[in-house]
């Protein structure tokens, strides 16, 4: 069976898609990327295979995330775009009707506003990761709980306890604080998901127009709690996707598909035997050619040389043929 | 007396001529890198923006290297860049430098003011050589800026953008080292016929105006090559401040050229009726003249913490709904966040992109 590809990686999870013709889900896989985005494209590429139980025939690949360009380095994509637009078509693709996208990763949050399926507004957390995925992982393994147990914990309480949410550090000293005071654990927790909706609604939905149908996606989703928060704050139901946390993957597999449908031509991917079977190998160094004194990584494939990136003139990027990406 | 300066963009390039032409000797401060940056936070309160952090950077590298005048420009209104010539000068004498600063204000009443601060400045010259130093130096920014609309226009739309950047960059250098008219207007003509023979493609760009703080619109270095990566990704980038504007608004009291900054204020004025400080003002204005002219897009920035763009950026708001033109803010910081810059420079551009689309569809 021929499908579409679609990878994110990002900053704390990495995840594959398999799509088909018909843009359905055949397939997804959410993995934690632990730092080492170069194993996780592996790691995820081969668990698809093993899962699959077959051989893929991939008619194009899309890749989206901050591991973007490394994806499209290691798989060999079609399309490479940014979470926003990838996030947005994938949203307007299960729901037509979508006016407003919360989404909340690992590292950043967003907030997209739709008008007719085009993306009109947007905005991202700008200096705080407060609320966002490593935030509630840091804070539930402080608390010696699985950040599984988060969510159904919180929706246990009855009375939420007003917690500082403008800073992750304040908000973290504020819980501590109560828990000294003795509040029980499921009250700090579902106030802590008020405040992280406070924040999010004053940082990041600063002065946009909030409007429903609203659907609330990527891994922070998963958190019950914040969903409830939400709704509470909102006074308006939130829509949770079933595919919520691969959601980037499944957009950016859309466009794979639209790319390769509107210019009728093959995929870019390398094959089964490019991506698992070989060494690939980042390394970095300071250019020394100008002041400026970038630091420009390079990556390689046994001793093949696939890409280097990081110099602000393209001197080394260039150096290997140019891709536009946009 | 060996001087000294602070960069901006390519002011350093008109600055260097003039200061030659007042007979002093010229120690320009490095290029900025991440050095630079490094001892400016070092040295700077935590809470200043990043125009004070760099050109403190500037300050140290070129005194370290023997200058020991300064030459900075002062300011007024609410914007803190006004007073950090004197901070400057305070934590350099705390760190043990010796050395004069002269800080250029702008002339109350009459321009010959200006001309008075210029011949102060440079050894036995007279006040018509003083005037004759800034005619040069404008003629030379003048060039600068001519090349860099052309490159403005030619590069999201060349085919081969590095060598468009590579011919600009080059010319940019020959034109900072020569100090003969003839030959300046020689080398921007050139380059100006090489970026015309450059193979473009036939599709309009996108549009997007510039607006917001002076020293991040100017400073490559200070706001990631913004210009640069935006015609990278083919969009054709306006800039609402050139240095000569300034210069021309605050320096020499609206002398040489027409100011359009009244025009401004008054696109301004359904929105925002106060000086707000910095650039605040021009900021709201030239966004509702981007709208008019209907360009795709409104990018504006500021260094954080910058109060003047915070107040505009609240404005801009209403700017964005009533006169339909999406607009969105970046701000810039000692963090190296150049990924994320990237990331929100896709989005936008990507969503301007489908928006004109679906327009286009429309109809």
């Amino acid at each position: 069976m021929s499908y579409y590809l679609g990878v994110d990686i990002g900053s704390v999870s990495s995840n594959f898609v398999l799509i088909d013709e018909k843009q359905q889900v055949q397939e997804k896989l959410y993995l934690r990327t632990e730092g080492n985005p170069v194993r996780a494209i592996k790691q995820g590429y081969k668990e698809l295979l093993e899962k699959r139980q077959e051989e893929l025939d991939i008619k194009g690949i899309g890749t989206t995330g901050s591991g973007r360009h490394l994806a499209d380095i290691i798989l060999g994509a079609d399309v490479v775009k940014n979470e926003i637009t990838a996030h947005a078509v994938a949203a307007s693709w299960f729901y037509p009707e979508v006016r407003t996208i919360i989404e909340i990763g690992g590292q950043d949050s967003k907030i997209i506003i739709l008008q007719d399926a085009v993306v009109s507004d947007f905005a991202m957390n700008t200096v705080c990761a407060a609320g966002t995925g490593s935030f509630l992982d840091q804070q539930a393994s402080r608390l010696n709980m699985s950040i599984y147990d988060f969510g159904p914990t919180a929706l246990k309480s009855k009375q939420a306890v007003r917690i500082a949410g403008r800073c992750g550090v304040f908000a973290e000293s504020d819980m501590i604080h109560k828990q000294q005071m003795g509040y029980p654990l499921e009250d700090i927790l579902m106030g802590l998901c008020e405040a992280l909706v406070r924040n999010y609604l004053n940082n990041v939905g600063k002065g946009k127009k909030i409007e429903a149908p609203i659907i609330f996606q990527g891994g922070v989703a998963a958190n019950a709690g914040l969903k409830i928060a939400f709704e509470k704050i909102l006074q308006t139901p939130i829509m949770i996707p079933p595919y919520y946390d691969v959601m980037g993957a499944i957009g950016v597999a859309i466009l794979a598909r639209e790319y390769i449908e509107e210019h009728r031509c093959n995929t870019a991917f390398k094959g089964d035997s490019f991506i698992i079977e070989g060494q690939f190998n980042s390394s970095s160094f300071e250019c020394k050619g100008c002041p400026n004194l970038c630091e420009v990584v390079c990556i390689k494939r046994e001793q093949e040389i696939l890409a280097y990136w990081g110099d602000r003139c393209q001197k080394w990027e260039s150096s290997l043929g140019h891709k536009e990406v946009g | 007396m060996k001087i000294t300066y602070p960069h901006m963009g390519n002011a350093c390039i008109a600055i260097e001529a003039m200061l030659q032409k007042l007979k002093l000797e010229v120690i320009p401060p490095p290029p900025i890198s991440k050095k630079t940056l490094e001892i400016g936070v070092k040295h700077c309160p935590e809470f200043a923006c990043m125009p004070l952090k760099i050109t403190m950077g500037n300050f140290i590298e070129a005194l370290d290297r023997g200058a020991d005048t300064i030459l900075m420009a002062g300011g007024w209104g609410p914007c803190r860049f006004g007073y950090y010539a004197q901070v400057e000068r305070d934590i350099l004498s705390d760190l043990g430098y010796s050395f004069e600063m002269v800080i250029l204000e702008a002339p109350d009443s009459r321009v010959s003011e200006l001309f008075r601060q210029l011949q102060a400045l440079g050894q036995n010259v007279s006040i018509w050589e003083a005037f004759k130093a800034l005619k040069f130096a404008w003629h030379k920014l003048q060039v600068v800026e001519e090349l860099e609309k052309k490159i403005s226009y030619v590069h999201p739309r060349a085919l081969d953008k590095r060598k468009a950047e590579n011919i600009y960059d080059q010319a940019l250098r020959e034109i900072k080292e020569t100090q003969d008219k003839e030959e300046i207007d020689q080398l921007g003509i050139s380059c100006l016929a090489s970026l015309d023979q450059l193979a473009l493609r036939a599709e309009e760009p996108l549009r997007i105006g510039l607006v917001g703080e002076i020293y991040t619109v100017l400073e490559p270095m200070a706001n990631f090559r913004i210009i640069c990566c935006l015609g990278r990704l083919s969009v054709e980038v306006d800039n609402s401040i050139y240095i000569s504007d300034w210069l021309n608004d605050h320096l020499l009291g609206g002398l040489v050229k027409k100011s359009h900054r009244r025009e401004l204020v008054k696109c301004a004025g359904p929105y925002l009726n106060y000086f707000v400080g910095g650039h605040g003002l021009e900021t709201v204005g030239s966004t509702v003249s981007y709208a008019h002219q209907n360009y795709d897009g409104v990018i504006q920035l500021g260094p954080l913490t910058c109060m003047p763009e915070i107040v505009a950026q609240s404005v801009l708001k209403r700017v964005s709904s009533e006169e339909g033109i999406p607009c969105m803010t970046l701000y810039f910081d000692e963090h190296a966040g150049a990924a994320g810059i990237q990331t929100r420079l896709e989005a936008f551009t990507d969503m301007l992109r489908r928006k004109k689309l679906a327009k286009a569809a429309m109809y």
